[in-house]
């Protein structure tokens, strides 16, 4: 299994522990990752509303980037909202004639082509579907049992392609986790937003999302993620989502592949459990090896 | 609510023509308000996000630039995933958002420093350098007190070393030429280029 990688921005920095943990777990399947060289910006949320040539523009310069090393290659996204920026400059230059010349006429600039023949992956998609919780198995050495795992899934993987999973009842995640022996939290907040950038930007509105998904996790002993934002929002900013609350929300929040690494026996430091912003006391001795 | 009299007298490049493609998105739309009823954010909007396509077929430029609407559709998606007539009603959004920003809506100034000065720091250093972003950013918002609210979870990060500080790590790829490009083939172009995909 090969895949090009792109990382995005937030893996660089607020994300560190995603990207530790996303090489090591492909490593420890049998994958083999190889970085896009030079790949800059996806163009995130910002760069749509501006101008939706430069955001197709931005992603299509990674694709181009990915096709010069694997022409009929597949580019593997951890972050959501980039999977979301590829895959529409994916989508736009392999369906569409007309929109293929114009981003094309742009990239010129930077002397590149693309033509969309990359295939764009979420990480849930490969985890999910190439390898798979019968591959996942046989490598769990330290059982999670006894742990119930809330699997959030966000909304950019799922929605508005719907390519691995139900968009609105996800469950790609759950045959992962019970893999590692863990219980399947049960809940309807999966595919709920988590408030993106609103938490940051209108936090009045943010923040009660970011609660709404704390408070159903009740029950659960942590919160598995996908995306860096989700992540910042229900780790980062649980503190505040408690105060406005009136109440302790406070659990557990890792990345799918920091969890299913540590059933595979993965060191935590591999991992980046140590960079990670909400683990409780109770996770921790539970994964202690 | 105001009265159609009271939406002004829009000029040919103050955003009536950008609103005429918002308005072809969602011509059809039934008004059944399933977008409503699936958006988390609704509860805190001015308008809901049905008022809000009828405002846009209705042409009340001004009274849709007054809404905060726009700015909180947080991109989930479920409006655009259920809506029965297959809308591409955030991309709708997201364009409503864009033309507020060309028009700099004082309303929504402080958005669109945080959109403008986030593909600032993209265009000069490739990769989102945090550091020059949030400085940017509240240079820009001349505000004392914006910082403090990003404070804690500031520190808490570069703690962690979860800060793009610009230390070397980024890739420092200039993206001017491509910025530069894109402008010039938009200002050639009469309609933006646009379309969602209903996968």
């Amino acid at each position: 299994m090969n895949y090009l990688y792109y990382p995005g921005c937030s893996l660089t920095a607020s994300a560190r522990e995603y990207d530790l943990a996303t090489r090591a777990l492909m490593t420890a399947v049998g994958a083999n990752l190889t970085e896009i060289d030079d790949w800059t910006c996806c163009g995130a949320s910002a760069a749509a509303p501006i101008s939706q040539l430069l955001s197709l523009s931005l992603s299509a310069r990674n694709l181009a980037l990915a096709e010069q090393t694997a022409p009929d290659g597949q580019v593997l996204v951890p972050c959501s909202a980039c999977y979301l920026n590829l895959k529409k400059a994916h989508e736009a230059l392999r369906s569409d004639a007309e929109r293929r010349a114009t981003i094309n006429e742009a990239l010129a600039a930077v002397n590149l082509t693309a033509t969309g023949s990359i295939r764009v992956r979420h990480l849930l998609d490969v985890l999910a579907v190439d390898i798979g919780a019968a591959r996942l198995a046989p490598l769990v050495t330290r059982s999670l049992s006894g742990l119930t795992v809330a699997p959030y899934y966000g909304c950019q993987c799922l929605r508005p392609y719907p390519e691995f999973d139900d968009p609105e009842r996800p469950v790609s995640m759950e045959p992962l986790i019970e893999a590692t022996g863990a219980l399947v939290h049960v809940w309807e907040m999966g595919g709920r937003c988590c408030g993106a950038s609103l938490v940051s930007t209108q936090p009045d509105a943010g923040l009660g999302r970011v609660c709404t998904i704390l408070k159903a996790a009740k029950g659960a002993d942590l919160i598995a993620t996908v995306c860096p934002m989700c992540q910042m929002n229900l780790d980062a900013w649980q503190a505040s989502a408690s105060r406005m609350a009136g109440e302790n929300l406070a659990i557990t929040v890792v990345y799918l592949p920091q969890l299913l690494g540590l059933a595979m026996g993965l060191d935590s430091d591999e991992l980046g459990l140590d960079l990670n912003l909400a683990i409780l006391d109770g996770f921790r001795e539970k994964i202690k090896p | 609510m105001q009265p159609h009299s009271a939406t002004g007298s829009p000029t040919p490049d103050d955003g009536s023509t950008a609103l005429d493609h918002v308005r072809n998105m969602v011509s059809a739309c039934i008004q059944c308000g399933t977008c409503t009823g699936s958006c988390p954010n609704a509860l805190e909007m001015d308008l809901t996000p049905r008022k809000m396509w009828r405002l846009v077929i209705l042409e009340r430029l001004a009274d849709v630039m007054a809404s905060r609407t726009f700015i909180l559709c947080s991109a989930c998606y479920t409006c655009t995933l259920r809506c029965p007539r297959g809308l591409p009603l955030t991309t709708a959004m997201e364009t409503l958002k864009g033309i507020a920003f060309t028009r700099r809506e004082a309303r929504h100034r402080n958005s669109r420093l945080f959109y403008e000065k986030f593909m600032q720091t993209v265009r000069h250093h490739g990769r989102l350098h945090e550091m020059a972003f949030m400085t940017g950013y509240f240079t820009a918002m001349k505000n004392p007190l914006t910082p403090l609210r990003f404070a804690p979870l500031g520190m808490k990060l570069m703690g962690k070393g979860k800060v793009e500080m610009g230390f070397g790590k980024s890739a420092a790829t200039h993206l001017d030429a491509l910025f530069d490009k894109v402008a010039e083939i938009e200002r050639a172009a009469a309609a933006p280029l646009e379309k969602e995909s209903h996968a």
